[in-house]
């Protein structure tokens, strides 16, 4: 079993969400991963909007995700264009697949960057990245 | 009605290419416009419209007040970043086919390398504000990022590799070592060392990244009409389209609009000049546009190059081996392509094809008849 860990560069941004987009940060610090659901329609949206696309209804609930999901697809950076990633390379960036269908970018916690492959089975985990901020990553899973 | 051939280009101008200008980015704006006016014969004083990048530094009052513009009349931008080039020849030409203006200069003057950096995230990042709060805080921080993940699960539903990528990425530079304009002019590129220059994001290597450039462009738009009085044939904008957000690919939006506009086909197509971003979005955007079914199977068969390929691309080098100049070039080259004057001309080009950002604009081009 590899013991490699997912180091964060403590200089990549720390989210400032829109009002839409409170709620979703709000449970990730009580570990929750929830999406967005419309209250008439039940039309799921990530990242969250303002309004349902699918029947216009401003009125939304939270639905807590499973948190299984799939590599849908995935970036390696070698080369540190940004200056947050400054003695972080290779690093990993994953685009994950929940299994209730909303896509979300996250980092794994325990894949080295060549091990990453599309349709890898994960699963989300939490991880302080600042005072009173939460993120969601993810683990490999057996499937 | 549309403004179907009823507008045209009628004058095309840039600055050299470099690494570090040395010049400010409004002078760089200036040079190329001056150098598009004289290419088409007209006095800064006859220039009514201006347009721009939103990116774009350098304000239509700047412009207009170091060309001695006495009267204004039309002026804009258009937002998203540098994919709106051809986004902006269809304000234009709506805007004079609609009479609010005679002459309108599209410009573009930006110290790309030796200022701020779109490679770097300069120009783009959010801060981890907006849709930056779901992207930033895990690494997607720059342009090649978010284009990376799309281009690897392409890669992933369709089997195109990153050998494809280096055909065509060869296939440009080989353009490019014609173009004496071109920052690779002199630079070779062979496939195999497409495949061992160094992973910037996986899946891309170097050579699948753009330049970053300092430099400017300018092109000149008059009613078709008016134009045929100039020295010169005008070039003729047959059909111009954008595709926002929506759903399914915008290239394919965009295409939908473009060729019921310009009442032809994909196989009139002469010649064409896509936004290289990244090398590897030409191929997508070939398919997406609907020129080709497989990319990969036709780039191998060497279907983009100038000299006997079926629909040569990129003839000036572009993003990749010419310059990175937002799209700017890009049309420089498809005009130059319909006057016979490109440096890797396509033999009897009728139809000239350009997008300027995988389908957020693109244009297509007309000879124009005698008379």
């Amino acid at each position: 079993m590899s013991t490699w860990r997912f180091e964060r560069p403590p200089g990549l941004p720390i989210p400032e969400p829109s009002d839409e987009a409170r709620p979703f940060f709000d449970a990730l610090r009580e570990h929750r991963l929830v999406i967005q659901c419309c209250t008439v329609c039940g039309a799921q949206a990530h990242p969250p909007r303002a309004v349902c696309l699918a029947c216009r209804s401003t009125d939304f609930e939270w639905r807590e995700a499973s948190g299984d999901g799939v590599v849908f697809s995935y970036v390696v950076t070698h080369q540190a264009v940004h200056p947050a990633l400054v003695g972080h390379t290779p690093m990993a960036t994953v685009e994950v697949e929940l299994a209730e269908g909303p896509h979300l970018y996250s980092n794994l916690l325990d894949v080295p960057p060549e091990e990453v492959e599309v349709g890898m089975a994960v699963r989300v985990g939490f991880e302080d990245v600042a005072e009173g901020v939460v993120l969601p990553f993810f683990r490999r899973r057996a499937q | 009605m549309t403004f179907s051939n009823s507008v045209a280009i009628v004058g095309v101008g840039e600055t050299d290419y470099s690494r570090d200008s040395g010049r400010t980015e409004l002078a760089l704006a200036l040079q190329a416009i001056l150098a598009a006016l004289a290419d088409a014969g007209i006095e800064p004083r006859d220039v009514d419209g201006l347009m721009k990048w939103w990116v774009d530094t350098s304000t239509e009052a700047e412009v207009a007040a170091n060309l001695g513009i006495p009267d204004l009349a039309w002026w804009g931008e258009i937002n998203q970043a540098g994919n709106v080039g051809a986004a902006l020849v269809a304000h234009a030409a709506a805007a004079i086919h609609a009479g609010l203006a005679n002459v309108i200069v599209i410009y573009r003057g930006v110290n790309g390398r030796s200022g701020r950096r779109y490679g770097r995230g300069d120009v783009t990042g959010q801060g981890g504000r907006g849709g930056g709060a779901f992207t930033e805080p895990y690494g997607l921080l720059t342009p090649q990022h978010g284009l990376a993940m799309v281009a690897r699960r392409r890669m992933h539903e369709t089997g195109i590799t990153s050998r494809h990528f280096g055909m065509q990425a060869v296939a440009q530079r080989r353009h490019a070592n014609r173009n004496p304009r071109a920052t690779f002019h002199e630079r070779t590129l062979s496939l195999e060392e497409h495949q061992a220059s160094r992973l910037i994001v996986d899946p891309f290597h170097l050579f699948d990244c753009c330049l970053e450039t300092d430099g400017g462009g300018a092109l000149v738009l008059m009613s078709a009409d008016r134009a045929r009085e100039l020295a010169r044939p005008p070039v003729l904008i047959r059909a111009a389209a954008q595709a926002g957000p929506g759903l399914g690919s915008p290239a394919g939006r965009a295409a939908k609009r473009l060729f019921d506009m310009a009442g032809i086909g994909r196989d009139d197509i002469d010649v064409v000049q896509i936004y290289d971003h990244f090398g590897p979005f030409v191929l997508f955007a070939l398919e997406d546009y609907g020129f080709v079914d497989n990319a990969g199977r036709f780039v191998e068969e060497g279907g983009t190059d100038f000299d006997g390929g079926r629909l040569p691309v990129n003839t000036s080098g572009g993003h990749l081996s010419e310059a990175y100049l937002q799209g700017i070039n890009h049309l420089i080259e498809a005009t130059r392509q319909v006057r016979g004057e490109s440096t890797a001309q396509v033999p009897g080009v009728e139809f000239s094809f350009c997008d300027t950002g995988i389908g957020t604009g693109a244009v297509i081009l007309e000879r124009s008849g005698p008379g």
